[in-house]
């Protein structure tokens, strides 16, 4: 049932022209400062060779793109999240689903697969770019598996913010800009809110104030490290927005 | 399936089914009892409660008080295995419009579980029923209103639920249209039952076994059709006369027990129950050349019913 309605989901992403248009900008921007890295670092390769442990193409050019596409995804999810639920009730679309044998929670789950699927689809694109360099020069696989996923994991956090946002509202609009409000808040108020609690000793709220820190959490795994706390900080965001969004759409039914 | 249900051939049990939205009353204790093989009419002015009653018998409202029971199974408690015997039209049909009628359906069919084999069968008897056959790879946004109703009824049966429920159902369809919906919905009735919403009275006596009429969120009749007609045929003749007499004089006829202006030099004459006077009427006005022009028997239509209990 789940993979159904994220099935659904995908087909209409694939039909709105929104979700091309993103998809079309993101490659073009990801594109662009994929060929500026890979320009400048072959400006200063010969500087490079001359250090004791140089840093490689990987670490140079692959790190950064990434870096830039989670950036571009704090744009693109809300934008293709919005209409996920807020579209669906204003339709009145949202019966078809409710009316049919499937728990709220397996609507919900559907929608969020479709949508990180979609999402997945963007960044696999766009890992793409830097597999090319493989024809020439030797790549660390390694660092480049940990950036994809932490990637997708930071792509899953928005997802499941964005669906949440959109399940209060019947306005598309109104969702993605606050799905984005509420992104750039975390980006901005939970790292440096993190850092605040940790310098006063308080721990246990500044453990909890990076669960809502998704680029934080993206850092050690940009750098190759797999930081089992940031990794648990991000699955805890994506459960924790599932399960309002669950919350939100249940009390609908009970409340009208 | 173990089936707690008292009467196994009730498919809709719903009992002192209440709904408050705050201080509001929508629904109060509402009563509904269907049995397989029957097509309920489920009448009532707009605001009456009828959408909020259908969406809490579709599970997507939650009663504030009050139980439902889906073939036996409890809605409330065990939602996803009730909700699989349910077909439901909503007033506005949840229809994608960026998806084909095929696309549609088959997603339809899926999400309430018809096995993988039966899928393409189940969607093209749909298709099929609801006269969707050469619309099939068009996309739902293209179709014209009737269609796109149409598509709704067929997303409601296509997996063959043991309880259909309609709202509004023949909206925005053309007299032909209707007509076929009016005969499919009868076919449903035979092996599914189906609750109907309409605002159609004439409808409701053609195809439906039962009536219940809902006002302010309660019920206030509740009968058969064939009851309805039963009582209220042949004790009312409906007497139209150029050259009338006085009321008195027409009052005072055998078998005659009142008498009520139905309109210009209209009568409308109760008459007593064991009696049929109709020709000593028509022999009494050439007699007297009264100018008889029109003698019916008139039905008390669902419609007076109608408009005397929620007015």
């Amino acid at each position: 049932m789940i993979f159904t309605i994220a099935a659904k989901e995908l087909k209409g992403l694939f039909s709105s022209p929104l979700a091309w248009m993103v998809l079309t900008a993101v490659q073009l921007i990801a594109g662009y400062a994929f060929l500026k890295r890979l320009d400048d670092f072959l400006q200063i390769q010969p500087q490079l060779v001359q250090l004791a442990s140089p840093p490689g193409v990987t670490e140079i050019v692959v790190g950064p793109l990434f870096a830039t596409t989670a950036i571009m995804l704090l744009f693109a999810v809300p934008l293709l999240g919005m209409r996920s639920i807020a579209e669906e009730r204003r339709n009145q679309t949202m019966v078809f689903l409710t009316s049919a044998p499937v728990s709220m929670t397996q609507i919900v789950l559907g929608k969020f697969l479709g949508l990180f699927a979609f999402i997945a689809l963007v960044v696999t694109l766009i890992t793409a770019m830097p597999l090319t360099l493989a024809l020439s020069t030797s790549l660390d696989y390694g660092h480049i598996a940990s950036l994809f996923a932490g990637v997708l994991l930071i792509a899953a956090g928005f997802a499941a913010v964005s669906l949440y946002i959109s399940s209060l509202t019947t306005q598309p609009m109104g969702a993605a800009f606050g799905a984005f409000a509420a992104l750039l808040l975390m980006v901005f108020m939970g790292e440096a809110a993190g850092d605040g609690l940790r310098s006063r000793g308080w721990h246990l709220p500044a453990a909890l104030a990076q669960v809502f820190s998704p680029l934080k959490n993206f850092e050690p795994l940009g750098k190759g490290v797999i930081d089992s706390f940031a990794i648990t900080c991000s699955l805890l965001l994506i459960v924790l927005f599932i399960v309002l969004a669950v919350r939100r759409l249940d009390a609908r039914r009970l409340r009208g | 399936m173990s089936s707690p249900s008292s009467d196994p051939a009730a498919t809709i049990h719903a009992q002192g089914l209440t709904r408050r939205f705050g201080a509001h009353v929508a629904v109060a204790s509402v009563q509904l009892e269907l049995n397989r093989g029957e097509v309920l009419g489920f009448l009532g002015p707009n605001g009456a409660g009828k959408t909020t009653t259908m969406q809490m018998l579709t599970g997507n409202l939650a009663p504030t008080e009050g139980e439902i029971r889906i073939c036996g199974v409890d809605l409330l408690a065990r939602p996803t295995t009730a909700k699989a015997h349910i077909g439901y039209l909503p007033e506005n049909p949840p229809l994608y419009r960026d998806l084909t009628v095929d696309e549609y359906l088959t997603l339809a069919v899926k999400l309430h579980r018809v096995a993988k084999a039966q899928r393409r069968v189940a969607v093209a008897r749909a298709k099929e029923r609801c006269g969707l056959g050469d619309v099939g790879r068009k996309l739902i946004g293209t179709l014209s209103k009737g269609y796109q109703q149409r598509v709704g009824i067929a997303q409601a049966i296509a997996h063959e639920p043991d309880v259909v429920i309609l709202d509004e159902p023949t909206v925005g369809l053309d007299p032909n249209q209707i007509r076929d919906i009016r005969a499919l919905i009868r076919e449903l009735g035979g092996a599914h039952s189906v609750i109907l919403s309409t605002h159609i009275l004439p409808e409701v006596e053609a195809i439906c076994d039962r009536v219940q009429i809902m006002h302010h969120g309660s019920i206030v009749y509740s009968d058969t059709i064939a009851a309805l007609k039963a009582i209220h045929t042949g004790r009312a003749v409906l007497l139209g006369l150029r050259r009338p007499p006085s009321d008195a004089e027409l009052a005072a006829l055998p078998g005659v027990t009142a008498v009520e202006a139905a309109g210009d030099k209209l009568y409308r004459l109760q008459l007593a129950a064991d009696r049929d006077p109709t020709e000593q009427l028509v022999a009494r006005s050439v007699e007297k050349n009264w100018g008889l022009y029109h003698l019916a028997p008139a039905q008390t239509s669902l419609e007076d019913v109608f408009v005397n209990l929620t007015r």
